[in-house]
């Protein structure tokens, strides 16, 4: 298959794909009984009334996970065409990887170091 | 009329001898792998969540559904007319265009991994050269979508259960992509096929057994399953993201959660098991079927095992666990690996490019097994080291108070 095939594979997979979620909720619509009111609609909150507003701003923590975890998915898409061609290259590969791996590990320890990893 | 003879393999000649447009013809064959392919996974996801329900049910001393149909079997059948008729109820001040949306993408991400998953040497729903890279892709949008049902429920479970993906989905896919390294370069191809052809002599599991370990682990992550679903831990959270969900929408988050722990499990046998090979595999395909299913079911069931037995981690536990274990130990095992493969190669013992014969890989596979076996023991060296000092400090913190028994205590120590 030529490589625009695979991809209108791809593209007709999501333009299918997507519908199969979608028949149940279908279904579900003609089929399911409608008497909403308003205290039904009301926010679950342990029985009680629910307090203040919900989208507050969070813990500071989950955005350097966040951060550390972009540093990381990005490094290691660069690593891909490395191990990718690692058969056909010479032994200098080898080193050019490690100290791209190093970099990596690096900001690990950093991360480390500066206790962004503990779970204040 | 000789192309006609098999009209699933040789469809788009077969159609174009009957007069229909080449390119229509290969649209209809796309559109029916199309069709194969994303149903299958669906109808399988009723059976699966019958088979998770029977082995809870055998840990817990319990019998299981029992009642609708033999042993039970139509019992998610029920259970999804009942997920029908149920009312649908959207709480008030939830982004509804968002709320609506992320059970259909949750399902999606799944689904669209089964576009990679080769089946048999001849059935593969697209062989994409970046397989690898696309199932990874793919199924990180599901973090998306259950990221999106807990924003948009405008609840506040809902919203911590969100939180708690971005730290562990996230954390968890970075051991998932770096050990996915040592097979591609085992491989020399990320395309899933040539991973499984790559295979053919020996099962990436022998020559790289640490990475298949910390695979799996990051998988268990990767799905939200037990000891690591902190994302919908009932005593805390209540339900998490989809506490809010109702009727059909719950269902799908429910199947989408059965579906993508098996897919995962799916992807281990492609990965490290070698896929569908097996003797007498490219001769009849659907033998190759079978023997993916095998090995499949084979990593599946102990992840049950484990969901029923294993008691859940707290979020700083598993987080450390992530980024002080698996993260470090993934990164020594793919610069161990790269030197060793790279050292085999100049050695000249390496098979060559499509070797089958088991023989041949004798060699490369005992060394990258004592590689691994050295890397093994080293973690286990640290970890105990680490384990000791831990409880060292612990007991310390417990004797602190400065009372005469703890001190006698400490000086019997």
């Amino acid at each position: 298959m030529s490589i625009v095939n695979q991809w209108a594979f791809i593209g007709v997979f999501i333009a299918v794909a997507w519908m199969l979620p979608v028949l149940p909720l279908v279904i579900s619509w003609v089929f399911r009984p409608r008497r909403a009111n308003a205290i039904k609609m009301q926010t679950y909150e342990c029985g009680m009334e629910t307090v203040g507003d919900t989208w507050v701003q969070f813990k500071v923590q989950y955005y350097i996970y966040g951060i550390i975890f972009l540093v990381f998915d990005v490094e290691i898409i660069f690593l891909f065409p490395w191990a990718l061609a690692y058969n056909q290259l010479d032994f200098f590969a080898f080193f050019a990887g490690l100290l791209f791996i190093f970099l990596l590990t690096d900001a690990l320890i950093y991360a480390w170091k500066k206790n962004a990893l503990e779970w204040a | 009329m000789q192309t006609c003879v098999n009209v699933v393999e040789t469809m788009v000649p077969c159609l174009v001898q009957g007069g229909v447009d080449p390119g229509l013809a290969q649209f209809i064959s796309i559109l029916l792998g199309v069709v194969l392919v994303s149903a299958f996974p669906l109808v399988l996801v009723i059976l699966l969540i019958w088979v998770e329900r029977k082995i809870a049910a055998r840990v817990q001393d319990r019998i299981g559904p029992n009642r609708v149909g033999p042993w039970g079997i139509l019992q998610n059948v029920a259970d999804a007319v009942k997920l029908i008729i149920k009312e649908d109820i959207t709480p008030a001040g939830a982004d509804r265009l968002v709320y609506n949306a992320a059970p259909i993408i949750a399902m999606l991400s799944v689904i669209l991994i089964w576009a990679v998953v080769p089946f048999s040497p001849v059935h593969i729903g697209v062989d994409l050269d970046i397989g690898v890279l696309y199932f990874t892709a793919v199924s990180s949008i599901g973090t998306l979508a259950i990221m999106m049902a807990g924003w948009s429920s405008n609840n506040k479970y809902a919203l911590l259960g969100a939180f708690r993906v971005v730290a562990q989905l996230l954390s968890y896919e970075v051991p998932f992509v770096l050990t996915l390294l040592v097979p591609v370069m085992l491989a020399g191809s990320m395309s899933t096929q040539d991973i499984v052809w790559g295979q053919v002599g020996m099962w990436y599991i022998v020559v790289a057994p640490i990475s298949a370990l910390i695979f799996y682990i990051a998988n268990l992550g990767e799905t939200g399953r037990a000891p690591f679903d902190l994302i919908e831990a009932e005593s805390e959270l209540v339900a998490g993201y989809n506490i809010e969900y109702s009727g059909m929408k719950f269902g799908l988050f429910m199947a989408n959660e059965f579906m993508h722990a098996f897919t995962a499990n799916l992807l281990f046998a492609v990965v490290f098991l070698g896929g569908w090979w097996g003797p007498g595999a490219t001769e009849i395909p659907f033998l190759g079927f079978l023997y993916l299913m095998i090995k499949t079911t084979i990593v599946y069931i102990p992840s049950l095992i484990l969901r029923a037995t294993i008691p859940r981690l707290r979020v700083d536990q598993m987080i450390s666990f992530n980024w002080k274990v698996l993260v470090p130990i993934s990164i020594l095992n793919v610069v161990v690996m790269a030197l060793l493969i790279k050292i085999v190669q100049v050695a000249g013992i390496a098979p060559a490019p499509g070797e089958t014969d088991f023989l041949a890989h004798l060699p490369m596979t005992v060394v990258l097994l004592l590689g691994n076996v050295g890397i093994g023991a080293g973690v286990v060296t640290v970890l105990r080291n680490a384990g000791r000092r831990d409880r060292m400090e612990a007991q310390d913190l417990v004797l602190e108070p400065n009372d005469e028994k703890s001190l006698s205590v400490t000086v019997a120590h």
